[in-house]
């Protein structure tokens, strides 16, 4: 085996990895804030892709354009989410709160399954197309660009949550949501930011994997299995604890496929998660 | 003028009433101190004027403005700050950002909210400390955050809960000196304290609760004289 190889692989793994942490993060974002998991994550991931392929099956807009509408809309989805849902069970045993997002993910895959049917789609001829040669290593240029704009979309992230008067509330309000409200900080409303700002993230990653990814109701399954396991190696609420975790998973997953066997890709990351529940349950970075 | 004023304020938890229709009113720059035993519902009484616990009924009144039942955030962003007897510091923030957060309820401009935090800091004597995390502070470093906190909201009315207890006795002199600092910037303050002695030397008038229900108002010499206050912090001969 050559290093060229092994670098193509090391590269492919920085690339998923980069796309996994910005997935992670928006859930990190909605658990450290009101200590919810979000297990339609992988469904709203879907979401988002099929809002990039309707926009360009019927308006013609390429998914690169398209994804400022799709943020929005992922947004506005949040929005919604929390308004008509999460709410009312704020305040309920965890169980309710388990089977309310466990729920809400099966609703969504079922209303996409019934509206869109479990065909694959793909959007045809899309302007990121192609692949980059630097040396004997191949780069697909809508990989990269998508691992970019994670990457830009993910430090836009962190710079908002430390730097911004909004980050500096959400954090407040993660941390002790009595106290910030005593600071006339409204965690309902910090709530509902917080879960526009999470399925934002999620817009971002699932309108660029709409170049090259196919498109099905099915899709979020493992993306969101991957983010679970990235929350929870970076620790529960930490942001910056997903961007370490994304990028470990997606360097494990390409480079245990290449070095040991592809099929037990899944497998990899899964011994890496016990490994730190085992020996680390906080994660890396994490406060619980 | 009157800042404050309660009527008739009840709040039962099951079969317990932790504040049995408290009714009093607070002078604008005054210091109103509130003594009672443990469990006589003095936490409870601002959990309920800040809205943080719903109350069964009465009435609360801020500047003549009826606050009942609004929210803990409304309440805030009308000028009524607090501190908390179990300290509640944003631990994984440092003290800058902890006061920054509440500065931003009056100066949404970062730098500026940044610099008026600063001020606040200084005034609490803790400006070496502000890049610490908040869970790096000792005790007394904590209850000098969480009053910086609260000022930074520009409170009118700033309710204190025992800023001087857990805190060891070289620390106390400095706190009482900054509750009478505030005073002196036109703060009014409501104060629980355990420690009669200093609620004697810094309260214009003292509230005194016992089993959830008031039991005196007037001036700290009133209270001191005052039987009922003594029976129920001293035990009556009988009980003895």
């Amino acid at each position: 085996m050559t290093s060229e190889i092994i670098l193509q692989a090391i590269i492919t793994g920085l690339m998923m990895g980069l796309i996994y942490a910005l997935i992670a993060a928006g859930l990190s974002l909605i658990f450290g804030l009101m200590d919810i998991v979000n297990f339609a994550h992988g469904e709203h991931l879907m979401l988002s892709m099929f809002s990039s392929f309707w926009l360009w099956s019927l308006f013609g807009l390429d998914p690169i354009f398209s994804i400022p509408i799709t943020i929005l809309l992922m947004a506005f989805c949040g929005i919604i989410t929390h308004y008509f849902l999460i709410r009312y069970i704020l305040k309920a045993k965890m169980l309710i709160q388990i089977c309310a997002t466990f729920g809400l993910s099966i609703f969504i895959r079922s209303i996409a399954q019934l509206l869109w049917t479990p065909d694959f789609r793909n959007v045809d001829k899309p302007l990121l197309e192609g692949r980059l040669e630097i040396g004997s290593v191949f780069i697909g240029q809508p990989q990269l660009i998508a691992s970019l704009v994670c990457l830009i979309a993910f430090i836009g992230l962190y710079l908002f949550v430390t730097k911004t008067e909004t980050g500096l509330a959400l954090q407040a309000t993660a941390q002790d949501r009595h106290a910030a409200e005593i600071l006339g900080i409204p965690s309902n409303k910090m709530f509902a930011i917080g879960w526009a700002i999470g399925l934002g993230c999620v817009g971002v990653a699932g309108g660029m994997m709409a170049n090259y990814f196919f498109i099905f109701t099915d899709v979020g399954i493992n993306f969101a299995l991957f983010a679970f396991v990235a929350v929870a190696l970076g620790g529960f609420g930490s942001i910056i604890g997903c961007l370490y975790a994304g990028i470990i998973i997606g360097l494990v997953e390409s480079l245990g496929g290449l070095l040991i066997d592809p099929s037990f890709k899944l497998l990899y990351v899964f011994v890496i998660y016990l490994l730190v529940v085992i020996y680390r349950p906080q994660g890396l970075f994490g406060r619980y | 003028m009157k800042i404050l004023s309660v009527e008739n304020l009840s709040r039962s938890f099951g079969g317990i009433k932790a504040n049995d229709n408290i009714s009093f009113k607070v002078d604008e720059g005054t210091i109103l101190g509130v003594i009672g035993p443990n469990g006589a519902g003095k936490s409870t009484l601002f959990d309920l004027i800040t809205g943080y616990t719903k109350a069964d009924n009465g009435k609360v009144e801020f500047f003549n403005k009826n606050i009942f039942g609004l929210r803990p955030d409304k309440i805030s962003n009308l000028g009524i700050g607090r501190t908390f007897q179990k300290l509640k510091p944003f631990a994984d923030q440092t003290l800058l950002e902890n006061v920054m957060i509440g500065s931003f309820v009056k100066e949404k401009n970062i730098k500026k909210a940044r610099d008026k935090a600063l001020e606040i800091i200084d005034f609490v004597d803790l400006i070496e400390k502000r890049h610490h995390f908040a869970r790096e502070l000792s005790t007394g470093q904590r209850k000098r955050l969480e009053m910086a906190r609260a000022m930074a909201i520009e409170p009118k009315l700033l309710l204190m809960d025992e800023v001087t207890g857990g805190v060891d006795q070289k620390t106390i002199p400095g706190l009482v000196e900054l509750i009478l600092k505030l005073k002196k910037s036109g703060v009014t303050i409501i104060t629980i304290e355990h420690n009669i002695n200093i609620i004697m030397e810094i309260s214009d008038n003292v509230l005194a609760l016992d089993q959830g229900k008031s039991i005196a108002f007037g001036s700290p010499k009133e209270i001191q004289n005052n039987k009922q206050v003594i029976d129920s912090y001293l035990g009556t001969v009988d009980a003895a």
